[in-house]
C-alpha cells in the first residue's frame, strides 16, 4: 500500500522563505485561513489563553478562601470571578481546545484533506472567538445604570430570577447572555463540520467500524451539541424577552417559573459535560493504545459504551436539581438515570485498563498523563455516584463536595487527557519532540498541585461548607482544609509555566521528530510532521483499523483479525 | 527517546503515601467535630441519610480499591523493562466473556444503590406527620430569614426555635419554604439535607432533633451579594422551654416610657416602611421582625453579635458590617442613632 | 503511494462527498429542532397558568389560509427541485418563484394576525404568560420563514441573472430542505397552539 518513497514530496518550507514574507501577510494568512489545521492551532491557542485567564480568576478566589474572614476582594468581585471563572472556563477554555483537536486530528485521522466545510470552520471558530471577547468586555463596558454591572455576577448557570432586571441591573448579565450566544453558533458550526467529515469524507476502505475511536467519540461530542447547545440558545433567548421586551419566562411575580429555567439549563448543561468529557476519552483513546503497544480492547464496545453514555446522558439532566423540591417518583427516577450512566461508564475505564494489560508499557509523558487521568477519573466518577444517591446529595449538592467532583472531572480528567495529547500530537503538528524532562517536572508538579487542591476540597463539602462564599465564619472548622487547597495553585501553575516554556523552546531547539516518532498506527503519523496544506500526497486507502501497523508488520496485518 | 521509569517507588511516591495516612487521620477526626459535619447527624432525615452514605461510600471504596490496584498493578507489572527486546506483545483485540462480566456487576451495584436510595427519598419525602408537629413557614429574603409560627401567630427572624422531639413522644417541626425574591436554600446539616427555597413555588421540609442543642448552616444557594452571610441558627430547646420562647414572641412589643424619644424617631423615620414591632404602627414586611429584637443573641443573619455598639453600627451604615445589604445608611443625626438604640434594645 | 494497488470492495467505500451537503443540513435542522422544542415545551408548560389576560380561546382563530399557503411551499419547491435536476431552468425559475410568494403571503397573515392581536385584543409579549410564551414561539418560526424567504430570494436574483445551472441541483435540494424543515415546524406550532392547548 504504502512504498518506500516518503509520502509526501519534499517541499519544505524553510525558515529563511517563511521570514523573507512580511509580517503583516504572515498574520493575514492565519487571519483568512480555511485550512483546518491552522484553525485547529487557533482555537487551541485561543482555549490556553482563557485557561491561563480563568487559572487567574481561581487564584483570585482561593487567595481570598485561604482564611476565615478574609478582605482581600470584595464580595462584588468575588461573586463576578466565581461567575467569569466557570463561564471562561467551559465556554472559552474547554471547548475551544475539545474543538482544537478535534480540527487539527479528524481529517488527519480519516484520510481526508480537509473539513467537510472549511469556510464554516472559519465562520465557526471566528464566531466562538467573538463570543468570549464579548463577555469579557463586560470588565469594561458592564456598567449600567449608577455604575451597577461590570462583569457578570450571577454564577456560570445564571439561576432565575437573579438574572432578571428587577435583581440584575445593569448590562453585565446581558454580556453573560451575548456572549455565551455568539460562541454557541460557532460551536454549532465546528460540530456540524466534524459530523460531516466523519460520516462523507473519510478515505475508500475505511468503514465506520474501521475508523480510530478518536473519530468514533469525537462524532458523539458533535451529535450532543447538536441536541445540547439548542436548549441553552432557547432559555437565553427567553432571558432576553424576559430582560427587553417584557416577557414573564421567568418572573415569578407574573406567574412565571424559576424551576423550568433551571430544566432548561440543565438539559443544556449535563450533556455539555459530556461535550467536554467525550473528547478527552477520544484523546486517552489513542494513546494508551500506542504506549501499551496493543490495540485498544474491546473497539466496538467503546463505541457502543459511549453513544450509552451520549444517549443517557440526555436524561440525567435533574441530578443537578435534587433540592428543588421534586416529588419522590422524580427524584427517584433521576437517581436511577445517573446511576444508569455509571455502567457504560465503568466499561470504558476497564477497556482502557485491558488494553494495558499484558502490554509492554512505556512511561512517555503522554502516558504518564493517561494513567493519572485513569485514576483520578475513576474518584470523579465515584464521587458522581455518592453524588446520584438523592439523599447523599441533599446534603452535599450545593457545597465544596460538587465542586471538587467536577473539577476532578474537568481537571484530573479533562485537562490531563488534553495534556497528554499535546505531549502526544506536539511532534505531528510542529515536527518537534517535546523535551521529555520538562515534561515530567510538568507531570509531577500538576499532579501534586492537583492533589492538593482537589483532594482536600471534598472535606469542607462534607464539614457543611456551601459554594459561592466569598468568605466564611472561622468557628466551622473550615481554615485548615481551604488553606492547604489553595496552596495547590501554586504547583499547578507551575506545572502549566513549565509546559508552557516547554512548548515555546521545543518549537526552535526540540529534537526533529519525522512522521512516526511514537511508532504509532493511525493515519496522521502517516504523512510528514507538520503535514503539508493539502494533508496527503495521495488519499490513503485503509484495510483495518490500524493502517501503519499492517504497514509494519505485514506478516500479522490487522485486517486478518478484524 | 522513551526514558525508562524506574521499578523502585520513587522519592516522589513515597511523601505522597506518607502525607495521605497523615491526612486521613487528620481528616477523620475533623469530620466528627465541627458544628455543621454531615456525619453527626441529631434529627432523622439527617441520620437516614448519614446511614445512605455510609453503604454509599463503603461501595465506593471497594470498587476504588478494587480498580485502582488493578490500575497499579498494571503499571508495575506491564511496563517495558530494560531487558526487553523490540518485539511487540500479543496483540489481543477483546473477550467477549470479561466485557459482559464487568458489564452485569456494575449493573448489580448499580440496582442495590438505587433501592437504598429510593427507600430513604421515600422515607424522608412521604413522611407522615403525628399530630402533635410544629407547623413554621420559613421565607427567604436577600440575606436574611423569615419565620413564622402561624399556630402561635408570630412572627419573627433569623433564630429558629424548635422543640426537642423525644423518640417516645415525637414532636417533629414542618417546615413550609417560600421565597420573597430570589432562590435560596436552607441547610443545616446536622439536622436534614438542604431544600431550596424558590419564590412562586412551595416547598417543604422536616426535622426532629433529638438532641437540645443549637445547630447552625447557612443559606446554600447564590442569592446575591451577601448569600455568604446568610447565616442559620436553629435552637432546640425542650418543650418547657420552647413554649415559654413561642409565649414571650406572642406578646407585643415592651413598651418604656424611658425610650419614648427613640420610639418616636422609630415611628416617623422610613423604618415602618420595612419593619415591623407588634403593638405599634410599624407594619413593614420587606426587613426583619423586630418585635423582640434583643430575644436574639446575633443581627444581620448571624453576622455580628446583637449588641448595642454593633446596632449602632448596623443603623448607621449596614454596608460595615454586610456590605450590599439591602438596608440602606438611613443618615440620621448622631442623636436619633442613641435614642433609636436604645429603644431597640429595650425589646426583649 | 498508489491508490489502485487495493481494490476496495464496493461494500468498505465510505458513503459519497457528494451528499456532504445533505449531511449537514441534517445536522443543522437538528440543532434547529432542539431550540425549537424548549420554546414548545415552554409554551405547554405554560399553557393555562397566565394569571390575566385575553385566553387562547378568546382570540386565537386558525390560521387556515396562512397554513395552506406554507403547506403548498413545500409542494412548489418540491417542483422547482425536480425542475433544475431536469435541467429547465426557466421552470424551476418559475416554481422558485412561486414559492417565495406562498412563503411571503404566511408571513404577511401572520403579520396581519399579531397586528389584530396586539391592537385589537390587548395581547402582547409582556401582557401575560401566554402572549409572552405564543409571539416568542410563533415569531421564532416566523423568523426562520424570513431567514429562508431571503436565502430563497438571494437565490432567485442569481437565477433571474443567468449564474444558475443544473449543476447546482444538488445544492438547490440541500437548501430546500431547510425550507422543508421550517415547514414541519409549522405542523408543530399550528398543533400545538391552535388545535391542543386552544
Amino acid at each position: 500500500m504504502f512504498d518506500a518513497q516518503p509520502l509526501s514530496p519534499p517541499i519544505v518550507v524553510t525558515p529563511e522563505l517563511e521570514s523573507a514574507k512580511p509580517l503583516f501577510d504572515r498574520v493575514h494568512e492565519w487571519v483568512v485561513t480555511v485550512d483546518h489545521k491552522r484553525l485547529g492551532l487557533m482555537y487551541f491557542c485561543y482555549g490556553i489563553v482563557f485557561l491561563v485567564i480563568g487559572g487567574i480568576e481561581a487564584s483570585i478566589m482561593r487567595a481570598q478562601l485561604s482564611v476565615a474572614n478574609n478582605h482581600l476582594v470584595s464580595p462584588e468581585t468575588f461573586n463576578q470571578m466565581f461567575t467569569m471563572h466557570g463561564t471562561t472556563m467551559i465556554f472559552f477554555a474547554a471547548m475551544p481546545i475539545v474543538f482544537g483537536f478535534a480540527n487539527y486530528l479528524m481529517p488527519l485521522m480519516v484520510g481526508a484533506r480537509d473539513m467537510a466545510f472549511p469556510r464554516l470552520n472559519a465562520w465557526s471558530f471566528w464566531m466562538s472567538a467573538l463570543g468570549g471577547i464579548i463577555l469579557y468586555f463586560s470588565f469594561v463596558g458592564g456598567s449600567g445604570l449608577y455604575g451597577a454591572g461590570s462583569a457578570p455576577n450571577v454564577g456560570w448557570f445564571a439561576y432565575a430570577p437573579l438574572t432578571s432586571r428587577a435583581f440584575s441591573v445593569g448590562h453585565s448579565t446581558d454580556y453573560w447572555i451575548v456572549g455565551i450566544l455568539v460562541s454557541g453558533f460557532g460551536s454549532v458550526g465546528t460540530a456540524l463540520n466534524v459530523l460531516t467529515t466523519i460520516l462523507a469524507m473519510r478515505c475508500p476502505g475505511m468503514t465506520l467500524r474501521r475508523m480510530p475511536l478518536f473519530a468514533w467519540l469525537n462524532s458523539v461530542m458533535a451529535v450532543l451539541v447538536f441536541l445540547a447547545l439548542g436548549p441553552l440558545t432557547a432559555a437565553q433567548l427567553m432571558l432576553l424577552i424576559d430582560r427587553y421586551l417584557g416577557g414573564h419566562f421567568f418572573d415569578t411575580q407574573a406567574g412565571g417559573s424559576a424551576v423550568i429555567w433551571m430544566h432548561f439549563f440543565w438539559i443544556f448543561g449535563h450533556p455539555e459535560v459530556y461535550v467536554l468529557v467525550v473528547p478527552a476519552f477520544a484523546i486517552v483513546s489513542e494513546v494508551v493504545p500506542v504506549f501499551s503497544r496493543k490495540p485498544i480492547f474491546g473497539y466496538s464496545v467503546m463505541v457502543a459504551a459511549t453513544v450509552a453514555i451520549g444517549f443517557i446522558s440526555m436524561g440525567v439532566w435533574a441530578h443537578h436539581m435534587f433540592t428543588i423540591g421534586m416529588t419522590s417518583y422524580g427524584n427517584a427516577f433521576f437517581v436511577a438515570s445517573t446511576a444508569a450512566i455509571a455502567v457504560p461508564t465503568g466499561i470504558k475505564i476497564f477497556n482502557w485498563l485491558g488494553t494495558m494489560w499484558g502490554g509492554k508499557i512505556r512511561f512517555a509523558v503522554p502516558m504518564l498523563f493517561c494513567i493519572a487521568f485513569l485514576g483520578q477519573f475513576l474518584i470523579a466518577g465515584l464521587t458522581g455516584i455518592m453524588l446520584s444517591a438523592a439523599p447523599f446529595n441533599w446534603q452535599l449538592s450545593g457545597s465544596y463536595f460538587v465542586i471538587a467532583h467536577f473539577h476532578y472531572v474537568i481537571v484530573g480528567a479533562i485537562i490531563f487527557a488534553v495534556f497528554a495529547g499535546s505531549y502526544y500530537w506536539y511532534p505531528k503538528v510542529t515536527g518537534r519532540m517535546l523535551d521529555e524532562k520538562l515534561g515530567k517536572w510538568h507531570f509531577w508538579l500538576f499532579l501534586i498541585g492537583f492533589h492538593l487542591t482537589f483532594d482536600f476540597m471534598h472535606i469542607p463539602g462534607l464539614l457543611g461548607m456551601p459554594r459561592r462564599i466569598y468568605t466564611y465564619q472561622p468557628d466551622r472548622g473550615w481554615d485548615i482544609w481551604n488553606l492547604i487547597v489553595s496552596t495547590g495553585v501554586i504547583f499547578q501553575a507551575a506545572g502549566v509555566a513549565v509546559w508552557a516554556f516547554n512548548v515555546v523552546r521545543s518549537y526552535f531547539k526540540g529534537k526533529v521528530a519525522g512522521n512516526d516518532p511514537w511508532d504509532a498506527w493511525t493515519l496522521e503519523w502517516s504523512t510528514s510532521s507538520p503535514p503539508p496544506v493539502y494533508n496527503f500526497a495521495t488519499l490513503p486507502v485503509v484495510r483495518s483499523r490500524r493502517p501503519l501497523w499492517d504497514l509494519k508488520h505485514p506478516e500479522d496485518p490487522d485486517w486478518k483479525y478484524e | 527517546m522513551h526514558r525508562h521509569f524506574g521499578s523502585r517507588l520513587s522519592p516522589c511516591a513515597i511523601l505522597a503515601i506518607v502525607s495521605m495516612s497523615a491526612t486521613k487521620v487528620a481528616v477523620a477526626s475533623s469530620l466528627r467535630s465541627p458544628q455543621t459535619s454531615i456525619f453527626s447527624p441529631v434529627s432523622t432525615p439527617a441520620s437516614d441519610i448519614y446511614h445512605l452514605s455510609l453503604l454509599v461510600l463503603a461501595i465506593c471504596a471497594a470498587i476504588f480499591l478494587v480498580v485502582f490496584s488493578l490500575l497499579l498493578y498494571a503499571v508495575v507489572k506491564y511496563r517495558r523493562r530494560p531487558s526487553d527486546d523490540d518485539r511487540e506483545p500479543p496483540q489481543i483485540y477483546g473477550s467477549d466473556q470479561v466485557e459482559i462480566a464487568w458489564t452485569v456487576i456494575p449493573v448489580l451495584i448499580v440496582v442495590v444503590l438505587f433501592l437504598a436510595a429510593a427507600r430513604v427519598i421515600h422515607a424522608i419525602e412521604d413522611a407522615q406527620f403525628p399530630p402533635g408537629v410544629l407547623e413554621v413557614t420559613a421565607v427567604g429574603h436577600q440575606f436574611w430569614w423569615e419565620y413564622q409560627y402561624p399556630g402561635y401567630g408570630f412572627v419573627t427572624a433569623n433564630e429558629l426555635h424548635v422543640p426537642v422531639s423525644e423518640p417516645g413522644h415525637p414532636t417533629p417541626t414542618h417546615i413550609i419554604l417560600l421565597s420573597a425574591d430570589t432562590d435560596h436554600s436552607f441547610w443545616v446539616p446536622k439536622l436534614a439535607g438542604k431544600t431550596d427555597l424558590i419564590p412562586n413555588r412551595r416547598n417543604e421540609m422536616w426535622i426532629d432533633p433529638h438532641e437540645v442543642g443549637t445547630y447552625l448552616g447557612q443559606c446554600a444557594q447564590y442569592c446575591g451579594i451577601e448569600h455568604a452571610k446568610m447565616l442559620l441558627t436553629v435552637d432546640v430547646q425542650s418543650r418547657d422551654d420552647f413554649e415559654s420562647w413561642a409565649q414571650a414572641q406572642k406578646a407585643p412589643a415592651a413598651v418604656s416610657d424611658q425610650v419614648a424619644a427613640g420610639r418616636h424617631v422609630f415611628e416617623t423615620t422610613a423604618c415602618v416602611n420595612c419593619h415591623t414591632i407588634a403593638g405599634t404602627a410599624a407594619h413593614g414586611k420587606f426587613g426583619p421582625d423586630l418585635t423582640h429584637l434583643m430575644s436574639r443573641r446575633t443581627i444581620a443573619a448571624g453576622v455580628a453579635e446583637n449588641s448595642k455598639e454593633n446596632l449602632r453600627l448596623w443603623i448607621t451604615n449596614p454596608d460595615d458590617i454586610k456590605p450590599g445589604a439591602l438596608m440602606p445608611a438611613m443618615q440620621l443625626p448622631k442623636q436619633d442613632i442613641d435614642s433609636l438604640v436604645a429603644y431597640l434594645t429595650s425589646l426583649n | 503511494m498508489a491508490a489502485s494497488t487495493i481494490a476496495v470492495p464496493p461494500s468498505e467505500m465510505p458513503i459519497s462527498a457528494s451528499l456532504r451537503g445533505r449531511v449537514g443540513m441534517w445536522c443543522l435542522i437538528a440543532a434547529e429542532s432542539a431550540i425549537f422544542c424548549i420554546f414548545v415545551v415552554a409554551y405547554l408548560y405554560y399553557a393555562g397558568k397566565s394569571l390575566s389576560g385575553p385566553t387562547p380561546r378568546e382570540v386565537l382563530a386558525i390560521p387556515w389560509f396562512n397554513s395552506i399557503c406554507l403547506f403548498s411551499s413545500s409542494l412548489t419547491i418540491v417542483l422547482a427541485e425536480k425542475a433544475i435536476h431536469r435541467g429547465e431552468i426557466k421552470t424551476f425559475g418559475i416554481f422558485w418563484f412561486l414559492t417565495i410568494a406562498l412563503g411571503v403571503i404566511f408571513l404577511i397573515g401572520t403579520a396581519r394576525e399579531w397586528h389584530r392581536l396586539i391592537y385589537h385584543e390587548g395581547l402582547t409579549i409582556s401582557s401575560s404568560l401566554f402572549g409572552t410564551t405564543f409571539y416568542s414561539l410563533v415569531g421564532l418560526h416566523a423568523f426562520h420563514v424570513i431567514l429562508g424567504a431571503t436565502g430563497l430570494t438571494i437565490i432567485l436574483i442569481l437565477t433571474i441573472l443567468g449564474f444558475v445551472t443544473r449543476q447546482h441541483a444538488e445544492r438547490i435540494s440541500v437548501f430546500a430542505m431547510y425550507w422543508h424543515f421550517v415547514d414541519a415546524v409549522w405542523v408543530v406550532v399550528l398543533s400545538v397552539v391552535y388545535f391542543i392547548t386552544r
